[in-house]
């Protein structure tokens, strides 16, 4: 909940500042910047919500079945909802500033950046999507009949794969779709083309927090032998964080790529089949790191 | 449970391999996504040079891969020979 609120408090507040810079720029569009900007900090505001929601699950939880098993459960529930949030939450506050600024600068385009604001945070808000229906799993399934040693370290590996890797997809989203607007403002004809490199670039800058869900649910669901040994705990334990992590610099880079393949697509219209091409190629060399960690992952939880 | 010298160094080698991997990764996973970015800025400006620039940004990349290259060699090595 903590790190959901700095998240979501970090984008609102990136929101705001641009906001206020627009109606400096135009006072006269008041009205629309802030119908908008409020729009854009709800959005960024939800992360913060599904926080909350885990938050209160988890005080209000029952603890019925064995004591630690269930104490690590909900403690990784917490960290996946926590770190996931983070990222969608600083994520969404880039649309939602750009979009604000964008429609002081170009007051006409105000329905299309709004439009075009509520897809790209959309998509910034799936890692905390992902991350959620983590923690809910952790939450509400049933592992009595799991052995506690290793089971613990599987699950407390779930929660922090998906929420760590949530945090760089959420991130790389929100840069891509910050882009977008501020592109739509600047060049209103570009809108289809920006849209459509926004959501190709955005897709990829999501895979690593797709890769962290897959780690999740063949942690929480492989059922692991007992075994007391030390190492059967810290091989699930490492392979979370190996993901986790690992998840966290490809998604930042890959929505770096699409930002500014994004940004050159709303200057140089003409020009967006080569842009595409390459940051698609630029984002695939970045993604290979993200690829290495996923391997050395399931090494960890296969072959170990 | 007993845990004893050998079993500490597996366990704590096992541990270490994820921490290589998945801690290596966010450099170069920023940084490349750093070239890949200024690449498409170039070809953005400049379109006629898009295949030099996309030539630079390939070995750019492959030179920051190496150290992603190196936490993946470091986390074999953890995983399978000490």
């Amino acid at each position: 909940m903590g790190l959901g609120a700095i998240g979501a408090a970090l984008g609102e507040g990136y929101t705001a500042g641009l906001a206020n810079e627009g109606l400096a720029l135009r006072p006269k569009k008041s009205g629309d910047i802030l119908k908008n900007m409020l729009v854009g900090q709800a959005v960024a505001e939800s992360a913060a919500i599904f926080a909350l929601v885990i938050a209160v699950l988890l005080l209000f939880l029952g603890t019925e079945t064995p004591y630690l098993l269930k104490a690590s459960a909900v403690l990784a529930a917490g960290l996946s909802m926590g770190f996931g949030a983070f990222g969608s939450g600083v994520g969404a506050g880039f649309p939602a500033g750009q979009a604000s600024l964008g429609i002081s600068r170009q007051p006409a385009m105000s329905g299309s950046l709004s439009t075009n604001m509520l897809i790209g945070s959309a998509v910034c808000q799936t890692p905390a999507i992902l991350a959620m229906v983590v923690a809910l799993l952790l939450i509400f399934s049933d592992f009595s009949s799991m052995p506690l040693f290793p089971t613990w370290a599987a699950l407390l590996g779930a929660g922090l794969s998906t929420g760590l890797a949530a945090i760089g997809s959420g991130v790389g989203g929100g840069l891509a779709a910050g882009a977008s607007c501020e592109g739509i403002a600047r060049q209103p004809l570009s809108l289809g083309n920006v849209t459509t490199t926004m959501l190709v670039g955005q897709a990829v800058s999501q895979t690593p927090a797709i890769f962290g869900l897959l780690i999740s649910f063949i942690l929480l669901f492989s059922g692991f032998p007992e075994s007391t040994a030390l190492s059967a705990a810290m091989a699930p334990l490492g392979a979370g964080l190996c993901m986790g992590f690992g998840g966290i610099g490809p998604g930042i880079g890959n929505g770096l790529t699409a930002e500014e393949a994004v940004r050159w697509v709303a200057r140089n219209l003409e020009n967006t089949g080569g842009l595409t091409r390459t940051m698609l190629v630029g984002q695939a060399v970045a993604q290979s790191t993200a690829i290495y960690a996923m391997v050395v992952s399931l090494v960890l939880i296969f072959v170990i | 449970m007993p845990i004893e010298g050998a079993e500490i160094v597996k366990a704590a080698s096992l541990l270490g391999a994820g921490l290589a991997m998945g801690l290596g990764a966010i450099g170069p996973g920023i940084g490349e996504g750093l070239v890949g970015a200024k690449a498409c800025e170039a070809i953005g400006r400049n379109p006629g040079e898009a295949g030099l620039l996309t030539r630079t940004m390939l070995v750019g990349q492959a030179v920051s891969e190496s150290t992603g290259i190196y936490s993946l060699v470091v986390a074999l090595l953890l995983l399978f020979v000490v």
